[in-house]
């Protein structure tokens, strides 16, 4: 039993992070039907961001977070200039395919950089012992950062002018532009919102496990998963989505080989792609 | 019948296939070869791909499990029940191409990034059901007895062998490409890709279409599959069902001329000419990953319709010759 909430706990905490990778790629999705296949390598380059920062200067990962908060939204609107803005008028073939060489390009100059030996980051924030379960600190700390990151984001959206604006414009884009929302700037914005969310998720990953330059790919298929399981477009299903995706991955390895999680993961995302393509919380 | 033969198109195509097919077949050069079984392999994949992606105008990010499941259905027959390549092959392509309808009727409902993104999640879920499956090796998968080669006269010539194999199926494939485009049903398929709906008003029986053109690309990649591991000499879940090669196929059918017969062709020898020349030259060697990726952003951006497609816009004249 106390294995069981253990691994519970330890897989909820993991989720979060999942989730907030997820709320990357379904905001993208949302606001102007892109899938983005460079998430994967966007969420490496986080990791990296933060590993270069903390093994190079010194920083605190933590504190590396924030740069590489900046550095994503930055990095993600030149992308948006460069891959996604002269292809979106045209079939969804199009930005898959930019986005992938965006991807082929970062791996490729990554590969070469830091080769694609693992690296971890060295950071021991002890453990906490709540009732029966005994929690790492670093998966603790990473879940806040990424429960705090979802919130800000949230508040941005519903209150801010500009959140408001990428609402709009996910909504309806000339309906958008007629009351004078100046669409294409905030197109750049969310797919440097979009960015951005990759990159820490990947910064928050690096903290927990091991990671190499081609980490990103399974990461990149978790949030494909979870933003299914939450309806693509929906941020706070992303959220769910991750949580749920979380709790699998801590409940199977209680009771089957490990290697079969996968499996199980995959055979949902086809189930319910094909039964209910809106997600579990969307409307059928 | 005679529309068929007086085509030029379908001479050229055949033509440029066999011509460049047969040409280690005369040098005996076992290194020519070797860079003409991945280009033909290409062809064949990309081929078929474009039926469903460049007729159709589906996005299958999966098409490579039905290469990766034909190699396992091929390779178990050959290594563990001691068939010879030619029926494990066909069995293979039978079984991919039931597997295929089937999928096909389930998942051709979703549209746009819908379906794409299920058929990633069909790759995966095959991939990691086979390195759990303890009866097909597992993750280290299964490994071909060497003496399996003396039914072909040792190993030498059992890779002579599968490569004429193989350029018997690229012809196979390319000549499926041509009818699928130049006949009745084709012509459903394109006007599914251009507009389903008003597709199915005009009494295209889309549903059973889409089925059809899913399971006909699934038929060479399956054979290729075995030919390829057969080869190989072992089978592994990471070589089968890898999903960078299914965007390789879509890289290659962009780069030649998405819906276009001759297009995967040109499309699939470019590309594995240009890796193979990236992948030797010391100045781009580590790089060549990035460097395929700013060709493929390029092409998409001002190239679109690949190089066939902008020879035939360019020049109408040439539309007669280069389907």
């Amino acid at each position: 039993m106390d294995v069981l909430l253990a691994s519970l706990v330890d897989g909820l905490l993991i989720g979060f992070v999942y989730g907030l990778a997820a709320m990357g790629l379904t905001l993208i999705f949302g606001v102007m039907d892109v899938v983005n296949l460079s998430h994967g390598a966007l969420i490496a380059l986080g990791m990296f961001g933060v590993y270069l920062l903390f093994t190079g200067l010194g920083l605190n990962p933590y504190l590396g977070l924030l740069i590489v908060l900046v550095l994503g939204i930055i990095l993600g609107m030149i992308l948006y200039a460069i891959a996604i803005h002269p292809l979106l008028d045209g079939p969804h073939l199009s930005t898959l395919l930019s986005t992938f060489a965006v991807s082929m390009i970062i791996i490729g100059v990554g590969t070469m950089l830091f080769t694609s030996t693992p690296r971890n980051i060295d950071i021991n924030l002890g453990s906490m012992v709540l009732g029966p379960v005994r929690l790492q600190g670093t998966r603790v700390v990473a879940a806040l950062v990424a429960i705090l990151v979802a919130t800000g984001l949230y508040i941005f959206m519903y209150r801010t002018h500009v959140g408001k604006s990428i609402r709009a414009v996910a909504n309806n884009r000339d309906a958008a532009e007629l009351v004078g929302i100046p669409s294409v700037r905030i197109l750049a914005f969310s797919f440097g919102l979009g960015t951005m969310l990759a990159m820490v998720s990947g910064g928050l990953i690096a903290t927990l496990f091991p990671f190499s330059i081609l980490s990103g790919g399974t990461y990149e298929l978790k949030s494909f998963v979870i933003c299914v399981l939450g309806g693509l477009g929906n941020p706070t299903g992303a959220l769910l989505g991750g949580l749920i995706l979380g709790l699998i991955e801590g409940l199977i390895p209680v009771f089957m080989p490990v290697g079969w999680t996968p499996v199980i993961e995959f055979t949902l995302f086809v189930l319910i792609i094909l039964i209910r393509p809106s997600g579990i919380l969307g409307a059928r | 019948m005679m529309r068929y033969v007086r085509d030029p198109a379908l001479w050229l195509t055949t033509l440029v296939v066999l011509v460049a097919g047969v040409w280690p077949l005369i040098t005996r050069s076992a290194t020519t070869r070797e860079d003409m079984f991945l280009i033909l392999m290409f062809v064949t994949l990309a081929s078929s791909l474009n039926i469903v992606l460049g007729y159709t105008g589906y996005v299958n990010f999966g098409h490579i499990v039905f290469f990766g499941l034909g190699g396992y259905i091929g390779f178990y027959l050959i290594a563990e029940k001691g068939w010879h390549v030619i029926p494990a092959a066909l069995a293979a392509s039978l079984g991919v191409v039931l597997f295929a309808a089937i999928l096909g009727g389930i998942i051709l409902r979703l549209r746009g990034a819908y379906f794409a993104l299920a058929t990633i999640g069909v790759n995966e879920a095959v991939r990691s059901f086979i390195v759990n499956w303890d009866a097909v090796g597992g993750a280290v998968g299964m490994e071909m007895n060497f003496s399996r080669y003396q039914d072909y006269g040792g190993p030498m010539n059992a890779l002579w062998f599968a490569y004429i194999l193989l350029l018997i199926v690229t012809l196979a494939s390319v000549l499926l490409s041509y009818f699928v485009r130049t006949s009745k049903f084709g012509l459903g398929l394109l006007a599914i890709r251009e507009d389903e709906d008003a597709a199915l008003v005009l009494g295209i029986p889309a549903p059973k279409a889409k089925t059809i053109a899913f399971a006909l690309s699934a038929i060479f990649p399956a054979i290729v599959g075995t030919l390829f591991f057969f080869k190989n000499g072992n089978i592994e879940p990471g070589d089968a069902f890898r999903l960078h090669m299914s965007v390789e196929g879509i890289v290659m059918i962009m780069l030649g001329g998405y819906g276009t017969v001759m297009g995967p062709v040109v499309g699939a020898a470019t590309y594995e000419r240009l890796r193979g020349f990236l992948l030797t030259s010391p100045l781009f060697k580590n790089l060549q990953l990035a460097f395929a990726g700013v060709l493929l952003l390029l092409i998409i951006i001002f190239v679109p319709s690949g190089v066939v497609g902008w020879l035939r816009n360019r020049f109408p004249k040439v539309r007669r010759i280069l389907a």
